[in-house]
């Protein structure tokens, strides 16, 4: 498996021990600790802490508005790059360098600014709040918040590979016969696939764990608009260590079990 | 292998080195409203220290929710002194980090609370809802905002002063439940702390009326200019408490227990005092609360020891798992 073949950076042994090391101060050793502190619960404790009403309806809801922005990123995510990518227009590279603000914004910042706009009195708000649309302080709003969050993974995913598909591949479709629905079923859906998934994956696990933005927009009700990470924060808050890694935990097993449906997915397509 | 050497130097000297602090530096931990407070009483003690010949100090502070700060001092951060919303959250300093004694609060004067403060109503302009005390919140379509007392330590104030009104008015604890209940069907916004929910009612404008801290309702009409906003006083509140405590694991490990001793007693003198009326804190001392006293309006307070039995009683009771502010919402 472990072919040496001329490697361009020096010592395999030296790249692997710091990469583990690396690996271990960063992810393994904080993961493990969670595992840790929860397991000074009893299995009773912890069941009952991960299937009590307001702990189901936050992974709901954390779940839910995550997985909905990443859908919405995943169509207009894909525009986006198409148009970047496809096109040549004034203002190209503007637009370009904008689509990576979100990441680069506090989160706090975005909240409140979508907050002020999206509120009832807001600029934009009181239009929707006018037909009777309630936008912030209701899962709408927090999935607006995520969507805006997770904006890039989608695009700059998509981007260069969507650049390394030629012109010329869907004009010999078309020339081949196929219609331009066709040509995008069968060409270009293909190719993108496996990339839009990987973005839509990452939008996906970002969009449950974020926190910052959320919590300005949603409106915190208990069962109504409260979020995972913030569950977390009211035990942390009560000196509940032990409860609130309870929670981090369950947050932690739902997602990877749905990211690795999505890898396999992933790999069930490139097979295929 | 010179270059393995290399890289295991660097990886260790990243880890160990560790960074040496300086005796006459202190570290405030405190909690968010009192920025402005510590601002100016920082720069005030510094020259009251230098003054008795004790040379230069920098005080640094910290600020965020109550609950959040504690957790950092326990956590480990080195705080010679915390300055925080409510006792219950410097009694976790002894129970969970065994930082300071047990009977911490007894080592200063008026139970380690140099100042004061309770807990008002802000509302808008002219008052168009007609909002005169604590039963006048529940009217149907008026909307309250205030933070969630799990999260916010001042909001814990807010539903003890409304249980404490409540409790007066209609005489039981039933009676007072169903009040705090439907007080909180008419919060449409749980922001998780107090400044929060200021900027909530303030610059997004919605509810009408935001339960506050005497001091941040005082400071928001300040700063906004009195135009849309005024103070409603109610009938009765409560004598919020925000304690002070020196660390001692902390100030033993640095050696600056002298200086940490005699920043907070110097809450207590008179300059210290002024100071924090200055910031709308409600003095201690008979003198300088007499050259205050028309800033702050007279009115009924309870207290947590008085009407709660302490926060040993009423954090459990109110704000754990299951207690009275989880049944409100389980009730949905």
């Amino acid at each position: 498996m472990l072919r040496r073949t001329s490697p361009v950076i020096p010592g395999f042994g030296l790249t692997l021990g710091y990469t583990l090391c690396y690996l271990s101060f960063l992810v393994l050793i904080p993961l493990a600790a969670l595992f840790v502190k929860t397991a000074e619960l009893t299995w009773e404790q912890f069941v009952a802490i991960t299937t009590s009403a307001r702990v189901l309806a936050a992974l709901k809801l954390s779940f839910a508005t995550a997985f909905g922005a990443a859908l919405l990123n995943g169509v207009i995510g894909t525009l986006l790059a198409w148009v970047l990518v496809r096109y040549r227009f004034p203002g190209r590279k503007l637009i370009d360098a904008l689509i990576d603000l979100p990441f680069a914004l506090p989160t706090a910042v975005a909240g409140i600014a979508l907050t002020a706009l999206y509120a009832p009195n807001g600029l934009i708000g009181q239009f929707a709040s006018a037909v009777g649309l309630k936008i912030a302080y209701s899962p709408l709003g927090i999935t607006l918040a995520l969507t805006f969050v997770t904006l890039p993974f989608v695009v700059r995913t998509l981007q260069p590979v969507l650049a390394d598909i030629p012109r010329e591949v869907e004009e010999a479709a078309s020339c081949l016969g196929a219609k331009p629905l066709q040509v995008f079923r069968h060409v270009l859906v293909p190719a993108l696939l496996p990339a839009w998934l990987t973005g839509f994956a990452l939008a996906f696990a970002r969009g449950v764990g974020e926190y910052g933005s959320v919590i300005f927009i949603a409106g915190n009700m208990p069962g109504k608009t409260e979020i995972l990470p913030l569950l977390i924060m009211v035990k942390l808050d009560q000196y509940d260590y032990a409860g609130a890694t309870a929670i981090g935990v369950l947050m932690l097993v739902v997602a990877f079990i749905l990211l690795l449906l999505i890898n396999l997915l992933q790999r069930y397509i490139r097979t295929r | 292998m010179s270059i393995r050497r290399f890289a295991f130097a660097a990886l260790a000297g990243a880890l160990f080195t560790t960074q040496a602090l300086a005796a006459d530096t202190l570290l405030n931990v405190s909690y968010d409203p009192t920025r402005e407070l510590y601002q100016e009483f920082n720069s005030a003690f510094a020259q009251h220290w230098k003054a008795q010949g004790k040379g230069d100090v920098t005080i640094q502070q910290s600020h965020g929710g109550s609950g959040k700060q504690a957790r950092s001092v326990i956590d480990g951060l080195r705080a010679d002194v915390v300055t925080l919303a409510l006792a219950g959250d410097i009694d976790e300093l002894h129970r969970l980090g065994k930082l300071i004694p047990a009977d911490w609060q007894s080592r200063l004067p008026d139970a380690s609370t140099p100042y004061t403060s309770t807990i008002v109503f802000l509302v808008r302009k002219g008052n168009p809802k007609g909002l005169k005390d604590w039963g006048d919140l529940v009217k149907p379509g008026v909307e309250v905002i205030t933070p969630n007392p799990k999260t916010s330590g001042g909001a814990r104030w807010n539903f003890l002063a409304a249980w404490a009104w409540a409790k007066k008015q209609y005489g039981s604890d039933e009676k007072a439940q169903e009040y705090v209940t439907q007080l909180y069907k008419q919060v449409p916004v749980l922001d998780t702390g107090a400044r929060g929910s200021t900027i909530t009612f303030v610059n997004n404008r919605i509810g009408d009326v935001l339960l506050a801290w005497e001091n941040e309702a005082f400071l928001a009409l300040k700063e906004e200019g009195g135009d849309a906003l005024e103070i409603v006083v109610p009938s009765l509140s409560i004598l919020a408490e925000p304690p002070v405590a020196v660390v001692d694991r902390n100030v033993e490990r640095k050696g600056t227990r002298e200086l940490a001793t005699a920043y907070l007693n110097h809450l207590y003198s008179e300059e210290g005092q002024r100071i924090a009326a200055k910031n709308f804190y409600r003095p201690r001392n008979a003198k300088v609360a007499a050259e205050f006293a028309e800033q702050f309006p007279q009115l009924e307070l309870v207290t947590i020891d008085g009407a709660f039995n302490g926060w040993k009683e009423a954090q459990p009771k109110f704000f754990s798992d299951g207690g009275v502010f989880d049944q409100i919402y389980q009730a949905h």
